[in-house]
């Protein structure tokens, strides 16, 4: 029996105890009709031996190819440390920190996270995380419609230069609650969002800019101007941001003249691994002034009884278990191992470490693109900087160049063609600190030959 | 048994209204409030200028365990918000129906008179039955 | 258990590092074209900590932590029951870690094929026709079947309703996701033996009706006994019901919730399929349907062609109220519900609903023998049931929230307190049945030697937990005070 500790003897103490012959009896207010009969869609138990033997079948079928595919979710080196100490069952198994006392491991670090977070970003104050990048940005949108109280239309712009997956969850959470998103055009030679996408909306009722950075391309927008322009007519501005590129670039509480209102970003570049899309974790930080309408949990330092500092969930009457149908938002469980590996990371790495981590993925990415568009058939798609990943454009249709690639254990980058079609035969690439010259030069030779391949075919 | 004074005039959601006698109303929460929402830990005010509808909720009262809307008892406009709050929040615990008064309002025409306000004893029955 | 940690910053000193995690410096050139204002000035302010400073930083930090492999942990409606390590070891095999979201389908057919079985397990024991798993949390989950159930009424014209009726002893979740949807909230009560109001819910119902949510066994531990008669009055209506599944494990393998009538579930699987809660999550809330509302899942959901596995997007479900997750939702985290069922088995399922119950209702009859009240005692319990202390509040002036902090110093975390709303001084517990029965009999002995505490030295349990790394901390003050982010001068 899984995990059921229960003897015979146990059993028949306690039905005794009860009052009652069988278990059975224990289900006599449910109606009989209502009794299932057999679970015909799951299989006979495993133990873990047989388990472990399947698991690891699939997982060898399934095998680990060379990466350069970024969009959102990027390799980086994790140190062992991270999840040796995630893992610890007093991590693992913990619950929400509900019982303070008892959890002061979880919120102490839960503190430390949001006073890393917060610095990183440039901002004054953090929340404890939420689901992922896409929905803390659709939250961030809630966010600025409650806390803009100049603006009534709940308007949203969005660069289409915002990751497509973020676009579409923002719409699929926030459009029920009447916000509006309207999509603003990139330059086709910059890849960025320039200032004449902006004059049409100089005089309009706008609640908030969404500015990310870098942006889906990899290139960087002009965040300063985006950022005043906004500021100037009374619409906030709330930056999408990659935590690893903060270590070097302008975080978003700097930009323009009074910084951003809101930043988020997906977390997992901060010592998570890829696992196929999660879990990760989103990061939400604010400025003071609007820390009441930020969703989510908040944990705070405090004292306890005997004068002696303490940490503690506060700001809870803003959440779904105190407001009910007035909360700031329905979310109850965050990311919490998420955020313990980040904490501990971006502890073992410290300023310098990080640092060195985003300068060397730049660094891996500019030789990757410098490599790639050596070969004939491909040219970089936009002019410009970028941060570990970039835009290319093939002389010939990407899907079946990356079906040779893969052919030769590489994963080659994100075709854009379902997501960009006027960008023609596009394809993302990217490059981490985890790429060596040898892999990037291995690379150039299988595009090389994949493109040969794909001609001749 | 909680505080209700003789000479105000009440709502069933637990705000006292005061007639300040040069066309003007004072609003606050009751004393059976502010014991039930224990320690305030922040209240937001309505600025001046703005106009109320009976009914529209226009502050937010919140403790460690919960947040409360206050609405208006009377359709209106905002003449005040009570400053002191922003800092001191737990003056409406102390004194929530003289120094921790929430806001003044300039009741619209007619609207001091049509509204439903309780009398003190009418209050004191909502507390009855509600167990208060 | 240790005393405390200094907050991390505190360990700082500038130049120090965990040098081994770095890479090689790169030159200045290479950085050369990021442009001057696009740059940072001054480098991140994080904490200056060797390697050994932080592994012993964070191991102490997590010994001042209950957790459920240290502690018996009977949180009501929270589920924590133990999670095995093999589903951990195992969802954590390299290549899964390694797999990027975006890569060929090709490459994650032994995911996929982990992901796909556990649709089809999900599907056996709720009896739902089909199931999406990027949900990354119940809330998430709820969002999405009540947006289905939204997106059903729409689709058919019928744009009037937009209500959704809810019990009064509802999780929270129910009323802020129905308001995220879009839809306004009406609430019915339950009547004194903590089933629904029928009478309440034949009024409530009506042609503004979009669904109703909720639980069986209820917030109050019970069985929702009439729920063929309140799925007839909802759907004669024509609403939908929503199932909210975090009571799931005390009815898992023995009812299943599309037999009840219910036509949207979400499945918590950090509860009943015992993924951990690591201080606050990743949990997964999976959706289950009905035919009706196959059309409206969230994407991607996983989809088989003959021998072959494929996420299906918009493309294939054109009505989808969407995507809800930058990728497919939290895939380690299901990963290990899916080896967690797989060593269930079908008997196993069975089991777990028949064990979660044992313990509750035996924990149950041994704090009644000992004097404490049951909210309804009448019932049998499901899984979970619910003691009120208000006797103890009135006569010793000791509350529920006493009672909780001092089962910590006796090394159990409290149980659930003050919810549901609707039972004064409440404690709301639920062993799981992976507990021992030596294990609820220590706890039962904790609580009868409390209440004599209670009796003859109040303070001591007024003023517990007096064993902790911290005494009871003052919420107040933190809320009035805030101090969410370290400072280097603060001071308390």
């Amino acid at each position: 029996m899984a995990f059921i500790p229960h003897t015979e003897a146990d059993v028949a103490a306690m039905l005794a105890a009860i009052g009652v012959a069988r278990i059975e009896d224990l289900f006599d207010e449910v109606p009989a009709e209502l009794r299932v009969k057999s679970l015909a869609g799951v299989p006979e138990a495993l133990n873990e031996m047989e388990i472990g033997r399947l698991m690891s079948a699939r997982a060898r079928s399934d095998g680990i190819a060379l990466s350069f595919l970024g969009a959102g979710a990027y390799e980086h080196h994790i140190p062992a440390a991270v999840w040796a100490i995630t893992t610890r069952g007093e991590f693992y198994s913990a619950y929400t920190p509900y019982q303070a006392e008892a959890s002061q491991g979880t919120l102490q670090l839960v503190y430390e996270f949001q006073s890393m977070i917060a610095r990183l970003t440039g901002m004054e104050v953090a929340n404890a995380s939420m689901y992922d990048g896409a929905s803390a940005t659709a939250e961030a949108a809630l966010m600025a419609v409650r806390a803009n109280r100049k603006s009534k239309s709940a308007r949203i712009l969005v660069p289409l230069t915002l990751h497509p997956h973020y676009r579409r969850v923002a719409v699929a959470i926030a459009a029920n609650q009447g916000v509006k998103f309207e999509e603003l055009p990139y330059g086709a030679q910059e890849g960025i969002t320039l200032p004449d996408a902006l004059a049409r909306y100089d005089k309009e009722d706008i609640t908030a800019l969404l500015v990310p950075y870098p942006n889906f391309f990899g290139r960087l927008e002009d965040v300063d101007a985006l950022t005043d322009w906004a500021h100037a007519r009374g619409i906030l501005v709330i930056a999408v941001v990659n935590p690893t590129a903060l270590a070097l670039l302008k975080p978003p509480g700097e930009w323009g003249a009074r910084g951003a209102d809101i930043a988020v970003g997906e977390g997992q570049p901060l010592g998570v691994p890829l696992s196929s899309g999660g879990p990760y974790f989103g990061f939400m930080t604010t400025r003071m002034e609007y820390v009441r309408q930020m969703p989510g949990r908040i944990v705070g330092r405090t004292l306890d009884a005997a004068g002696k500092d303490g940490f503690t969930l506060t700001l809870q009457a803003r959440e779904q278990h105190i407001r009910r149908a007035k909360a700031t938002s329905n979310i109850c469980t965050n990311q919490g191992l998420a955020v313990t590996a980040a904490t501990i990371y971006l502890s073992l790495l410290g300023p310098q470490g990080l640092t060195r981590t985003a300068a060397a993925a730049h660094a891996r990415a500019r030789e990757l693109v410098a490599a790639l568009t050596r070969t004939p058939g491909v040219r970089p798609a936009f002019a410009g900087p970028y941060f570990h990943e970039a835009v290319l454009q093939l002389d010939r249709p990407v899907a079946p160049v990356l079906r040779a690639l893969a052919g030769r254990g590489i994963l080659g980058g994100l075709d854009l063609a379902g997501y960009y079609p006027e960008l023609g035969n596009a394809l993302l690439v990217c490059a981490t600190e985890t790429k060596t010259s040898a892999d990037i030069d291995r690379y150039r030779s299988a595009m090389s030959e994949a493109l040969q391949s794909v001609r001749a075919a | 048994m909680s505080n209700v004074p003789a000479d105000l005039r009440y709502t069933k959601s637990h705000e006292w209204v005061r007639d300040l006698g040069d066309g003007t109303v004072e609003i606050g929460i009751t004393d059976h409030a502010q014991h039930e929402l224990g320690d305030l830990v922040f209240v937001e005010v309505p600025g001046a200028g703005r106009t109320v509808k009976a009914d529209e909720p226009c502050a937010v009262v919140e403790s460690v365990k919960a947040a409360s809307d206050v609405y208006a008892p009377i359709a209106g406009e905002i003449t005040a918000g009570n400053p002191k709050l922003a800092g001191e929040p737990e003056v409406v615990n102390a004194d929530p129906y003289g120094e921790g008064w929430l806001m003044r309002l300039k009741p619209s025409p007619g609207a001091l008179a049509a509204a439903a306000l309780l009398s003190a004893a009418e209050y004191q029955k909502v507390l009855d039955t509600e167990g208060g | 258990m240790p005393v405390g940690e200094k907050v991390i910053f505190e360990y700082s000193r500038p130049g120090r590092g965990a040098r081994d995690q770095w890479p090689q410096e790169t030159p200045a050139a290479a950085l050369s074209d990021l442009p001057a204002k696009l740059r940072r000035t001054r480098a991140p302010e994080l904490p200056e900590v060797g390697e050994l400073e932080v592994v012993r930083h964070f191991t102490r930090l997590s010994q001042l932590n209950f957790s459920i492999d240290t502690h018996f942990y009977p949180l009501g409606s929270c589920t924590m029951k133990y999670n095995p390590k093999a589903c951990n070891q195992y969802a954590m095999l390299p290549e899964f870690l390694a797999r990027h979201p975006l890569a060929p389908e090709s490459h994650g057919q032994g995911l996929l094929a982990c992901l796909y079985e556990l649709q089809e397990m999900l599907k056996a024991v709720s009896g739902m026709e089909g199931v999406a798993l990027s949900p990354m949390a119940g809330a998430q989950g709820e969002f999405a079947g009540v947006a289905m159930i939204r997106a059903y009424h729409r689709a058919r014209g019928d744009l009037k309703r937009n209500e959704i009726i809810v019990p009064e002893a509802a999780h929270g979740t129910n009323p802020a996701t129905a308001t995220m949807c879009g839809c306004a909230v009406r609430e019915i009560p339950v009547d004194r033996e903590g089933d629904i109001d029928i009478e309440a819910l034949k009024g409530a119902v009506g042609p503004q009706t979009a669904g109703i949510m909720l639980t069986n066994p209820s917030t109050l531990g019970v069985f929702e006994r009439r729920i063929a008669e309140v799925a007839r009055i909802v759907h004669d209506a024509g609403g939908l019901l929503y199932y909210d599944g975090a009571n799931l494990n005390a009815i898992l393998g023995m009812v299943r919730p599309g037999d009840m009538g219910f036509d949207v579930i979400h499945m918590n699987l950090h509860k009943t399929f015992s993924t951990p809660h690591g201080g606050g999550g990743p949990g997964a809330g999976a959706v289950g349907v009905g035919a009706r509302l196959l059309p409206f899942l969230p994407i991607p959901v996983v989809g088989r062609d003959g021998e072959c596995y494929r996420w299906l997007t918009e493309a294939d479900l054109p009505q989808s109220i969407g995507r809800l997750s930058a990728f497919m939702g939290n895939a380690g985290v299901l990963l290990r519900a899916y080896i967690y069922m797989r060593m269930l088995g079908r008997d196993g399922m069975r089991q777990v609903g028949e064990y979660a119950t044992l313990n509750a209702n035996y924990l149950l009859r041994r704090l009644q023998d000992a004097g404490f009240d049951a909210a309804y005692p009448q019932r049998r319990a499901s899984h979970e049931f619910i003691v009120t202390l208000k006797r103890q509040a009135r006569d010793l002036n000791v509350t529920a929230m006493d009672f909780a902090k001092r089962l910590l110093d006796y090394g159990f975390h409290a149980p659930t307190t003050y919810f549901p709303l609707l039972v004064p001084e409440c404690l709301l517990i639920e062993p799981t049945e992976t507990e021992t029965k030596d294990t609820l009999d220590a706890f039962v002995t904790a609580m009868i030697q409390i209440e004599k505490e209670a009796q003859q030295e109040p303070a001591r349990v007024t003023t517990a937990p007096h064993t902790m790394p911290v005494r009871r901390l003052d919420d107040v003050r933190a809320a009035r005070q805030l101090d969410l982010t370290w400072k280097p001068t603060a001071q308390p």
